[in-house]
């Protein structure tokens, strides 16, 4: 068998066992309500990070580029009230804008 | 709910989707293409997107193995990427309900898009479902662009930077996040989760700052306890929203 085909089981196996774990573990138990308040919040946090790190991490690096910018258009569009798809297509044309100008 | 409503609650998941699934596709190009450069074979790639389905994982495991790193290095490494999927399954688990066999296969979907969509919707059944189009959505877009990615590969990685496309997911996770953003203990988490997870990139194996970020939400209690907070909600309504309530545009 090839590496890349163990790692593929071990990794496949893995994965899956940290995804199924909240929903076959856990189901729809109720969580005690302070828990619940915390859970409810996660969302924002999660979102803000991959946000942010979508946005200036490069590997294992903080980098500044022309990401923020489409970020910063993004959030004027949402500011705006613009549509979820103009708002990815706005924050891509200015990145690219930015990147065609440098 | 009206039927009127229901509908327009699907078709506002449906576009939010739509962005989601297609900006995956030209990632999913780079990872067929890495995989090819790395020595895998077609069938080796495509077994990647199919059973372990969670993109950022199957990069890191490619590129070590690619480098001549061991198979434990690739397999820990991924592993600890995929971490963060303990906590989507908390957040999802109460939307996901059913028999076993059907929590089984919607597991299979838990990434940061479907848990971003999903969550970011109000009510189980509406979680649910935003969950559910954007993870089989990505899913078969994910699948088949990978083997695209790995037949025809050369150049994608300088098309996504010339486009741009590397800003579209960004600007999709903070459309997502706008809404809560109007909540002050909501905001705090945010702002909080964003810090902890920029000044962790560089210190942090890569999965490591989206993870920790979740720690954010044991400050919220702060925002809560503050006086003469005209916009502060109740207990009750934070713990309990309203299963149909539906949010602003």
């Amino acid at each position: 068998m090839s590496d890349a085909m163990i790692v593929l089981i071990v990794l496949a196996s893995g994965t899956y066992a940290l995804k199924a774990a909240g929903p076959l573990v856990l189901g729809d138990r109720a969580l005690p309500s302070g828990l619940r308040y915390l859970v409810d919040l996660l969302p924002a946090a999660l979102l803000a990070a991959l946000t942010l790190v979508a946005t200036v991490g490069d590997d294992r690096a903080v980098v500044l580029d022309a990401r923020l910018v489409g970020l910063f258009v993004a959030g004027v569009a949402l500011w705006r009230r613009a549509p979820f798809w103009l708002v990815v297509i706005l924050a891509s044309a200015a990145t690219a804008v930015v990147r065609a100008g440098v | 709910m009206s039927s009127a409503e229901e509908t327009a609650i699907r078709s506002r998941i449906h576009r939010q989707a739509a962005s989601i699934i297609a900006a995956v596709a030209p990632f999913a190009i780079v990872f067929g293409a890495a995989a090819a450069t790395a020595g895998l074979s077609v069938w080796e790639t495509a077994g990647f997107s199919l059973f372990v389905f969670a993109g950022s994982a199957q990069f890191a495991a490619v590129e070590i193995l690619g480098d001549g790193g061991s198979v434990g290095a690739a397999a820990i490494a991924g592993l600890l990427l995929n971490v963060r999927s303990l906590a989507f399954g908390v957040i999802m688990a109460p939307a996901l309900a059913g028999a076993w066999w059907q929590r089984a296969w919607m597991s299979q979907l838990m990434i940061d898009e479907s848990t971003a969509v999903g969550s970011a919707q109000s009510g189980r059944r509406w979680q649910r479902y935003g969950y559910l189009v954007t993870g089989i959505g990505v899913f078969v877009v994910w699948n088949a662009t990978t083997v695209v990615g790995h037949l025809v590969f050369s150049g994608a990685e300088e098309v996504i930077h010339d486009l741009g496309l590397d800003a579209a997911g960004p600007a999709a996770f903070l459309a997502l996040l706008w809404p809560r953003l109007a909540q002050r203990d909501q905001r705090l988490v945010a702002i909080l989760g964003a810090a902890i997870a920029v000044i962790l990139v560089p210190l942090a194996p890569p999965g490591v700052p989206i993870l920790a970020s979740m720690l954010a939400v044991l400050a919220a209690p702060l925002a809560r306890r503050t006086p003469d907070d005209g916009e502060r909600m109740s207990i009750t309504e934070l713990t309990s929203p309203a299963e149909d309530e539906v949010p602003d545009e």
